[in-house]
């Protein structure tokens, strides 16, 4: 009796066991189910990995720009079945910004053959550019990322078309030389550049007192620390203090309409107040009325009247497969992750002619990409005439230092105000070369260009 | 020499040359102190009832926030989405009570923290799972906030006093005076406080924790609201937030982490002295020193009151 008892006690505890130990074999199922890759790299298709943040700080600028990106390329799988007959599989990493995240985000797609890498934030794309050589994988700093870069004869696997940030600087000065009536009207003068601090906000930082010293006028520096980005008002009561006579802003994510924000409550004159490319609609419509007058670079259009757009209109967004709010399709950051897209797919499809493959390699496309010659005949068979200038890369330049245009907010859209703003060449060019040189010296052993340099196709 | 001259002359100087810098610079830092202080207000008052420190305090500005223009962007009209959010925020409070504390009665702090923590996960999640990630803008007008500025001129300069920050400076005293009155006068205070000193004692004496602890959770849900108004109407509403509201830390060290008064002096103190660092003394080191500052304020009182300013002395005999 006491044996049958004790074998009852054994037996429930054996099936509590079996129960318990089943139960957490479901959750880790669960739990593990959305890790595991989603049909990932099939024989017969493409894998472009999107690093993007749709959560925290920089949600507000990550968002236009993921679905700007995925949407355009959706677009291609839907209405031509891809690039050249091949699927494009589309896979998002959440990086939230962060740079550690990023890196993971990097690990996690690195072993699918990914062809191209977007980092989408300086941060990220820094650690990244000595790893690329070594992967095979080419990154596509679209107008961010290490200035330096631009120099494809030091850094064969990076690109960073159209503009580096020197490139916008100088940019920016040089149009604010035009409204003074001439560069030489600066001297004197004093600047007050407004910065997120991070890699991003500190890179035009060597070029801005180069200038500085080559121009006679003065800069004040106004850091903002990611952690005070809606909390800028000390910064700006410097500014108050200092008087700059002109104010430039290099600042992403919650940082921009806050400052154009506490701008406008300083009383700071928006006709005085310049920023590089980043700053998105709805950036400054927070603000309202008091906004107008802002001015910020660009290089493509800030409205939806062209027939990818309505491409993506037709194919994605009404079929539902987009997750952006149909208002905001063809607003400014949409466009910018719509034009980012349009790089990878040329570059995709140049890959391809190149190689005469139709699943290409992270290889290829390295390639592809420094073939690319996105001329005015290849933007209207995109749909894309008048959308943006024509690019055209090289093995030893990958970027183009395109010029870039002014625009102003009007209140409820952005409105081009300038003519073309071609770079300093003569200013930026030096230090570029200078800088890469630097960092093939600082990092040993970094590797001299052994990749081939093909004709463009 | 130089360095010195910068350091203990030249701030003073400008101070008494443009007197109207100086005071724009005190109005700054005391309209932040007070928010700040809104915030810390949230953690005593969890901390005083429950003993956990509540790390999810920041994330519920958002949280608070958010519900109330998401609310708004439904087609609610405003005052009505404010009355539904503090609905909201009551749900919340019942739900922690239920879910996170209940569970975890007689656990050490340390669990009831990481509790928290869990919290603030989940909340971050559940809201851009609800309300999506982008920013939003604070509905100022739709709740009758003044918008614009006076400006004043004052000892030869101009003084520019924003309505908002008049109108959260004005709020903000008022809670927290209504908070006041509520925990020393009435009768859920007086309970309040006894769970404060003993959850034993308040037990055998027929106070009921759980009822307590819902609304403590609930008044800093209200406290997380206001200061999510009151800070989303300045910039605007959105994750990011979250960040600024982690400012109140260096106010609870200061404060100390069981006074009401402390947490509104510290608040004060931080707001106002890390405006005046930033402004007098930031360009010594290349500025955006204010992101530091308060934790060495914090710090430096550390050394000299573990307490913080009005804590309780903490004497433990072994």
């Amino acid at each position: 009796m006491k044996n049958q008892t004790g074998a009852t006690e054994a037996g429930t505890i054996t099936e509590e066991k079996a129960m318990s130990t089943l139960k957490s074999l479901a959750l880790a199922a669960v739990v593990c189910a959305p890790l595991l890759p989603a049909t990932a790299t099939a024989q017969d298709s493409i894998y472009v990995p999107l690093l993007t943040y749709r959560t925290g700080a920089f949600a507000g600028s990550g968002i236009p720009i993921a679905d700007g990106m995925r949407d355009y390329l959706t677009m291609l799988n839907e209405r031509d079945g891809g690039i050249g007959g091949v699927k494009l599989i589309l896979e998002e990493c959440e990086t939230g910004y962060d740079t550690k995240k990023g890196i993971e985000c990097y690990e996690a797609i690195k072993s699918k053959n990914p062809v191209i890498v977007n980092p989408w934030s300086t941060g990220i794309t820094l650690p990244l550019i000595p790893r690329a050589a070594v992967d095979k994988v080419p990154i596509l700093s679209m107008a961010y990322g290490l200035s330096a870069s631009a120099d494809g004869t030091t850094f064969p696997w990076v690109f960073n078309p159209p503009a580096t940030y020197w490139d916008g600087l100088s940019q920016v000065i040089s149009y604010i030389g035009a409204q003074e009536g001439g560069l030489d009207k600066l001297k004197g003068k004093k600047l007050g550049y407004i910065f997120l601090d991070a890699g991003f906000g500190r890179e035009p930082i060597p070029l801005l007192e180069q200038l500085a010293k080559d121009y006679g006028f003065e800069v004040k520096f106004y850091p903002i620390a990611a952690q005070d980005m809606q909390n800028q008002s000390s910064q700006w009561l410097n500014v108050r203090r200092d008087k700059p006579d002109f104010m430039v802003l290099w600042g992403w994510g919650a940082m921009n309409g806050a400052a154009v924000k506490e701008a406008a409550r300083t009383g700071y004159p928006m006709n005085k107040f310049f920023s590089v490319w980043w700053p998105g609609d709805d950036d400054l419509r927070a603000t309202g009325e008091p906004a107008k007058g802002f001015r910020t670079l660009n290089w493509h259009s800030a409205d939806g009247n062209y027939k990818a757009l309505s491409e993506i209109k037709k194919h994605v967004v009404d079929k539902k497969l987009s997750q952006a709010n149909p208002d905001k399709v063809g607003e400014l950051l949409y466009n910018r992750g719509v034009y980012n897209s349009m790089l990878i797919a040329e570059g995709i499809r140049n890959a391809q002619m190149l190689s005469g493959k139709k699943v290409v390699t992270g290889e290829d496309v390295r390639r592809g990409l420094e073939t690319m010659n996105v001329d005015a005949e290849r933007l209207k068979a995109m749909g894309m005439e008048g959308f943006a200038q024509p690019i055209k890369l090289t093995c030893a330049d990958h970027n183009g230092h395109l010029a870039t245009f002014m625009q102003e907010w009007d209140g409820k859209a952005f409105v081009k105000v300038s003519d073309a703003i071609p770079p300093m060449v003569d200013k930026v060019k030096p230090l570029l070369d200078s800088a890469a040189k630097d960092y093939a010296e600082k990092n040993a052993g970094w590797p001299k260009r052994s990749e081939a340099c093909d004709k463009a196709s | 020499m130089n360095m010195l001259y910068s350091i203990f002359v030249e701030p003073f100087v400008l101070m008494g040359s443009a007197p109207d810098l100086l005071i724009q610079t005190l109005w700054e830092g005391l309209v932040a102190g007070v928010l700040y202080a809104l915030i810390a207000l949230g953690f005593v008052l969890i901390f005083k009832a429950s003993g956990v420190f509540n790390f999810a305090q920041g994330i519920m500005v958002v949280f608070a926030a958010l519900t109330l223009v998401g609310f708004h962007e439904m087609g609610v009209p405003a005052l009505l989405a404010l009355i539904l959010t503090i609905g909201v925020m009551f749900v919340l409070a019942v739900a922690v009570e239920r879910v996170v504390l209940r569970p975890l009665v007689n656990q050490p702090d340390a669990i009831l923290l990481m509790a928290t923590f869990g919290l603030t996960y989940f909340l971050i999640g559940f809201g851009e799972l609800i309300f999506g990630g982008s920013p939003k803008q604070m509905i100022t007008r739709e709740l009758y906030l003044p918008q614009g500025s006076t400006d004043l001129d004052l000892l030869g300069g101009l003084v520019r006093f924003q309505h908002i920050d008049i109108a959260a400076a004005v709020i903000a005293s008022l809670i927290i005076a209504i908070l006041a009155v509520f925990f020393s006068k009435t009768r859920i205070g007086r309970a309040l406080r006894a769970v404060a000193d003993s959850h034993k004692a308040a037990l055998s004496v027929g106070i009921s924790l759980g009822q307590i602890w819902v609304i403590v959770w609930f008044a800093a849900g209200i406290v997380a609201l206001v200061a999510g108004i009151m800070w989303g109407a300045r910039s605007d509403v959105s994750f990011a937030l979250q960040i600024v509201a982690l400012k109140a830390l260096p106010v609870l060290i200061l404060g100390g982490l069981t006074s009401i008064p402390g947490a509104i002096v510290g608040g004060l103190i931080i707001g106002v002295s890390e405006k005046l660092g930033e402004f007098y003394w930031g360009s010594l080191v290349g500025g955006g020193i204010e992101t530091w500052l308060a934790y060495i304020i914090a710090l430096l009182f550390l050394l000299y009151r573990p307490q913080g300013l009005f804590g309780d002395k903490i004497i433990e005999r072994i």
